[in-house]
């Protein structure tokens, strides 16, 4: 309790940035879990006149179909999420065996491997996300490859460069004489150190593969129509704004914005509170 | 000199394997294609005579490595191929069509990214530890977080649709006559000595490279304020200070210049983003740059043109880094090691 006191007066800001973050993360899984619960409509059918605006009977107004935006909203929450965690989890476990391997072992493979990644690391990520998305076609899985596709490298290279500093420190030198396997040292001695990062990277990743997920929808590469889904909602709604219709396309927007910002609050929050490594 | 001579040669060696990782992965990922793509530009109706034809001119139908090795040797050449719809213009020539038109809103974007970065960087650092910093800190994380089309779709409805104060979509007024020269309508109007195409062009940019640099510029103003903090608190600001030197003087004549070189070292790492970001700009602003371009072409399944522009990206980053790199070598030589 008098540690949290201290870590409360030092670090103030740092503190509502984790907690404000971690809040609207929550928030849009909550929207996410309960939707079927909250949504008034059925989000996939007109229910009303199109483009009325906000009211009691439609908080969020109705969009061009007809359709009440509100639980369109509520809806769009699950798929975003889905992809998005999804798709950085696979990113998450498949940079870090390929990062853990190529660090441990080094050699050949290890070279040919840093250089592939490195080339993925430097082009722009929503471009090679486009190509992929581009060629696979809309769907759900196809959308969840290409935003993984991108983020592989970001694991690697943490993890490579934590084995590769927790390799030549003594405890691991020192199992090593003791006759421990590789599996061995790598469960156990460096797989810890290089977890301790992981949630700040983790939640910092997800907060850019959320705007990649909206991006590849606004794009009309991501989940097809009819499902609600924020990004495709926004450019489904911009001919309407132009005409004056702000609510189809604003909300879904603001949505984006508030999820990534809640990613992001928590783990630069966090990044500060553990001692700001990442 | 001749240090960096051997810096250069490195750096451009190193860029060799990466530009061949990149273009194989390319050519790769559009080998993956399901479905048959001259079956889509002709249409399910062609015969079968049709569809051979069509695959060998385009080099379908040789082996793999072969379509590889002359997919390389094309590049080589310059040679991107040619579009497989309306006219089968050749790829390359395509682009530089689109090209200059992305260009310009990056240029314009970044030039909105720095100077707010350095303004709301250098203003929490000299605030240091008030409401304000904390305010600015969550400001850089909020516009890192912000979602492109979000933004520009609000500037259009407030800027455009409510206060018509600026247009929504496209490059310029097609009534302002410019003569295409370099494809920058900024450029060409003053070539042509007609102001009223410069303000039309910048007015047209107004919307577009707000939305891309603020977004862009949260990550300057986080580093601009370290970097401020850092040389503030450096013996030669103290010097300064206790000759009695004015504060401002010390910020804009000294201190700014300073932090301003890891905005500097940050900037070639930027560009990737950029271009992102100007996919994004581009679409919702209907600007036909690059972005634009290549988003129409998917959708349309011109799958020659959009392996072409991917390409097309893919050397102009590794280009833009590597000239960006040799030119801080030149700057820092402690980069040359």
């Amino acid at each position: 309790m008098e540690r949290l006191k201290k870590l409360w007066r030092r670090q103030r800001v740092d503190v509502a940035l984790t907690l404000a973050g971690a809040a609207i993360v929550l928030l849009v899984l909550f929207m996410a879990v309960s939707a079927p619960i909250l949504a008034p409509y059925n989000p996939i059918v007109s229910v009303d006149d199109s483009l009325l605006p906000p009211s009691p009977k439609h908080p969020m107004g109705t969009d061009s179909l007809g359709r009440d935006v509100y639980s369109r909203v509520l809806y769009g929450a699950q798929i975003i999420l889905l992809v998005v965690l999804t798709s950085t989890t696979v990113s998450l476990i498949t940079g870090s065996t390929l990062g853990l391997i190529s660090g441990y072992f080094g050699g050949a493979v290890d070279r040919a491997l840093s250089v592939i990644m490195d080339s993925i690391y430097a082009f722009p990520g929503l471009i090679l996300a486009i190509a992929v998305a581009a060629v696979l076609g809309p769907g759900v899985l196809n959308t969840v490859i290409s935003i993984s596709v991108v983020y592989i490298p970001t694991y690697f290279r943490m993890v490579r460069g934590h084995v590769l500093s927790v390799k030549s420190r003594l405890f691991v030198e020192a199992a090593k004489a003791l006759g421990a396997s590789d599996w061995t040292i790598m469960t156990r001695y460096v797989l810890p150190n290089v977890l301790v990062t992981i949630p700040v990277v983790f939640s910092m990743n997800v907060a850019d593969a959320v705007l990649t997920e909206a991006a590849l929808s606004f794009l009309g590469l991501g989940v097809p129509a009819p499902t609600p889904d924020w990004g495709f909602d926004l450019k489904n709604g911009q001919r309407n704004l132009l005409s004056g219709y702000w609510w189809p396309a604003l909300w879904p927007g603001f949505f984006i914005t508030l999820l990534a910002l809640g990613f992001s609050l928590f783990g630069e929050g966090l990044n500060e509170l553990v001692g700001g490594e990442a | 000199m001749a240090s960096l001579r051997a810096y250069i040669l490195a750096r451009v060696l190193l860029t060799i394997p990466m530009v061949l990782i990149l273009l194989t992965i390319v050519f790769f990922i559009m080998r993956i294609l399901p479905g048959n793509p001259v079956l889509a530009m002709v249409g399910m109706k062609a015969s079968e005579e049709q569809i051979k034809t069509l695959m060998k001119e385009l080099g379908l139908d040789k082996p793999l490595w072969q379509q590889y090795l002359d997919y390389l040797w094309g590049l080589l050449h310059g040679d991107l191929g040619r579009s497989m719809i309306w006219g089968r213009r050749p790829v390359l020539q395509e682009i530089w069509d689109h090209f200059p038109a992305t260009v310009e809103l990056a240029v314009a974007g970044f030039t909105v990214s720095v100077l707010l970065g350095l303004l709301t960087g250098s203003l929490a650092a000299v605030k240091r530890g008030t409401l304000l910093d904390a305010g600015l800190r969550v400001w850089g994380i909020l516009a890192y977080a912000l979602f492109i089309p979000l933004l520009g779709m609000f500037f259009q409805l407030v800027f455009g649709v409510w206060l018509h104060w600026f247009p929504v979509a496209g490059r310029k007024n097609p009534l302002i006559d410019v003569p295409t020269i370099t494809g920058f309508y900024m450029v060409d109007s003053i070539l042509a000595g007609n102001p009223w195409g410069v303000v039309d062009a910048l007015w047209h940019l107004a919307l577009p490279s707000l939305t891309l640099g603020i977004v862009l510029s949260g990550i300057y103003t986080r580093l601009v304020r370290t970097s401020m903090l850092q040389v503030l608190g450096e013996d030669f600001v103290r010097a300064l200070r206790s000759r009695g030197i004015p504060e401002s003087k010390i910020l804009f004549g000294h201190v700014l210049k300073n932090a301003f070189i890891p905005v500097l070292t940050m900037m070639g790492l930027q560009f990737a983003l950029l271009l992102a970001g100007a996919v994004l700009t581009e679409t919702t602003f209907s600007w036909p740059g690059l972005g634009t371009f290549l988003v129409e072409r998917i959708e349309y399944r011109d799958y020659t043109t959009v392996q072409g522009t991917i390409v097309f990206y893919a050397l102009l980053v590794s280009t833009v880094s590597l000239i960006v790199d040799v030119i801080y070598a030149y700057i820092d030589p402690r980069i040359r090691y």
